[in-house]
């Protein structure tokens, strides 16, 4: 339909209008877009492979050298530069990040929809199901699914693996939030109407089900994004990342088996940590606000803290 | 009284409902009956209006006919043919198609059936295109000629529900229900929650819609003025069943079923000013503790002993004129 663009810029626009207004959203919005900047444009940034051993002029390493020393942060026991695995490292954990949480809120709404529409023993199965996988702490399951997984000898990266695991388990959430919003929203009549116009199941679930929990699950999918990072690192840092491909969270586990900290050298250990930090905090501020800007219901009231909306007493004093 | 049945009489009925009872079911089981033996035709061009208090089964006769019964209700006896075809034994796929493209109903509360994140010229446009009719383009034109009939700017069907006027969505209602041109309409208190003007307006838009197009239209009303303004026959629903019907000007002008009379008593009469209104003490029966005998008798001034132990039939008090109730002793009303 020809009006359907010009309303779809409309909406953006009316979107931006509210988000910018909003500070910790658009805090969220820059760290996150400084993080993404920084992995896309790794190779110009980074100045070198990370590598590549640092050598003095007398062709040693250059271990554990201070920020002072070399580069921007220094070197690490085999002399290889921090700022170079900082920035390539940016991609494996972004990367593991945003893969497994679209995963987990690809599966978790599509469970949470189906098991809030159909209802039933689906419904009972898939509960009882984010019952058991909320009960069980995170970090030990996923440290048995992944040993075990490796032990298949799939010939799957570990890579995929990782994402895999941490994507099918963190969909519970997701899960649940959908299929409670699911049983509000089937109740209501513009549902029932759907059906009376001869709807079948899929038209309404994907036609007026879902274009309704739609803002709900986008500001999900962000939190999740920071929960499958923190994820990642935790189980990095605990050796259990793909060692091919080091994240912020390799990092950290290198500096701690490698004695940085007994060694003082804190360039090695420290930009990783503000690194993740740097990028949850950036996924926190931003979903809060998001769901804050797509569910008008959570907002104050739009005429508040508007000076336009403002009557201004006349300036008496200054009238003659 | 003379009665003025106008269809013409060797037509055959578009509407045929027959000992049409439905069930609910309690999560601990227990059972109420929603409905029980409801029967009534419906010639295409005419309006029936279904009258009764909340709760007598208006709206599950609607949505019993159209297989949208909650997941508790269940269609438990009967039969409803629609121009000659049992809608009871379809599939749930074939009746489907039957669904907006022969029968539509426009929803009582206008605002609660248009979903808020689609203008209103895609949820009107959305049937045409569900069922195939007509392509995109087509379909399009076809809204603003639904527009048109309704009267709404053609340039405010690219708005959303959130900005029209309470009026306005009922319009949009009708219009969305008109878009595949079924031939029969449902209108479940299509006027409920709109002032009189409005009221007068959107019920003069379905009467004319009606005359232009010959739909066959159920109206659910509580108002008996809008049912002697608009309807042909009339059905008055006490506790789940028929208590009187006929056409309307008879059940109106020689009500026969003490419920009808209390009814008609308690609507204030314009060319009577000062009369006090009566009104009808107690409450409707809860469905799942019906009286074993009438259902009204509990409320009724004019009870009998028999009436508190046996439930009474359909009696015809004239052609077509039927009133469940002991008072009467006429022959049984009889459907073909």
């Amino acid at each position: 339909m020809s009006a359907r663009w010009p309303r779809l810029r409309r909406n953006l626009s009316e979107f931006w209008r509210v988000f910018r207004r909003n500070r910790p959203g658009l805090l969220g919005a820059a760290l996150l877009a400084s993080a993404l900047a920084l992995s896309l444009l790794a190779p110009v940034l980074a100045g070198r492979d990370p590598s590549e051993t640092i050598r003095d002029e007398a062709g040693r390493p250059l271990t554990f050298a201070s920020p002072a020393e070399h580069g921007p942060l220094g070197t690490d026991d085999a002399g290889h530069d921090i700022w170079a695995q900082l920035v390539f490292g940016s991609r494996i954990s972004l990367s593991v990040g945003f893969f497994a949480a679209a995963l987990s809120v690809l599966v978790g709404s599509m469970l949470g929809l189906l098991a809030g529409y159909f209802g039933g023993w689906l419904d009972v199965l898939l509960m009882r199901l984010t019952d058991i996988l909320l009960v069980i702490p995170d970090l030990p399951l996923i440290i048995i699914l992944l040993a075990s997984v490796r032990q298949l000898n799939l010939g799957v990266s570990p890579y995929v693996i990782l994402v895999l695991v941490i994507g099918l388990l963190y969909w519970t959430r997701t899960g649940r939030l959908v299929r409670a919003q699911t049983l509000t929203i089937k109740e209501r009549q513009f549902v029932a109407r759907a059906r009376a116009i001869g709807a079948g199941h899929g038209h309404i679930l994907l036609r007026h089900i879902l274009p309704q929990i739609t803002p709900l699950i986008v500001a999900n999918a962000v939190l999740d994004v920071s929960t499958a990072i923190l994820t990642e690192s935790g189980l990095a840092f605990l050796g259990l990342g793909d060692p091919t491909r080091p994240s912020w969270g390799t990092m950290i586990n290198f500096a701690f088996s490698r004695n940085a900290i007994a060694n003082g050298a804190w360039w090695f250990y420290l930009p990783p940590g503000l690194a993740i930090v740097w990028v949850s905090l950036g996924c926190v501020l931003l979903g809060n606000v998001l769901e804050e800007v797509l569910n008008p219901r959570l907002t104050a009231h739009h005429l508040e803290g508007d000076e336009r909306m403002v009557a201004r007493a006349p300036d008496l004093a200054r009238a003659p | 009284m003379s009665v003025d049945w106008s269809h013409d009489e060797t037509a055959r009925p578009l509407l045929s409902v027959r000992g049409l009872g439905t069930d609910f079911v309690g999560l601990d089981g227990s059972v109420a009956h929603a409905l029980e033996d409801v029967s009534f035709d419906l010639y295409p061009g005419q309006t029936l209006g279904l009258v009764g208090e909340s709760g007598c089964g208006k709206t599950t006769t609607l949505l019993s006919l159209m297989r949208l019964l909650p997941a508790a209700g269940r269609i438990v006896s009967g039969q409803v043919l629609f121009d000659g075809t049992d809608l009871l034994a379809l599939s749930e796929r074939e009746m489907r198609r039957y669904r907006w493209k022969e029968m539509a109903i426009v929803f009582q509360g206008a605002m609660n059936a248009l979903n808020p994140v689609y203008t209103v010229r895609h949820q009107i446009g959305e049937a045409i295109l569900l069922h195939g009719l007509m392509d995109r383009a087509a379909a399009d034109r076809r809204v603003d000629a639904l527009l048109d009939l309704v009267g709404i700017a053609r340039s405010r069907g690219d708005q959303y529900p959130h900005q029209y006027s309470g009026g306005m969505r009922q319009r949009a209602m009708i219009a969305m229900a008109l878009a595949c041109q079924p031939r029969l309409l449902f209108a479940d208190e299509p006027t409920t929650a709109l002032d009189v003007m409005i009221q007068a307006q959107v019920l003069e838009l379905l009467k004319g819609i009606q005359r232009e197009l010959g739909l066959a239209v159920v109206l659910v009303t509580h108002d008996l003025g809008v049912v002697a303004e608009v309807c042909d026959s009339v059905v008055i629903m006490y506790g789940g069943k028929v208590a009187e019907q006929g056409p309307a000007d008879a059940v109106y002008n020689d009500p026969q079923h003490p419920y009808t009379q209390r009814l008609l008593q308690a609507f204030p009469d314009l060319n009577a000013p000062g009369e006090t209104l009566a009104s009808i003490p107690g409450y409707p029966p809860r469905l799942n503790a019906l009286p074993p005998g009438c259902r009204f008798e509990p409320r009724c001034d004019r009870r009998l002993p028999v009436c508190a132990t046996t439930a009474p039939r359909l009696m015809a008090a004239s052609t077509k004129h039927y009133a469940a109730c002991h008072l009467y002793a006429g022959p049984e009303a009889r459907f073909e």
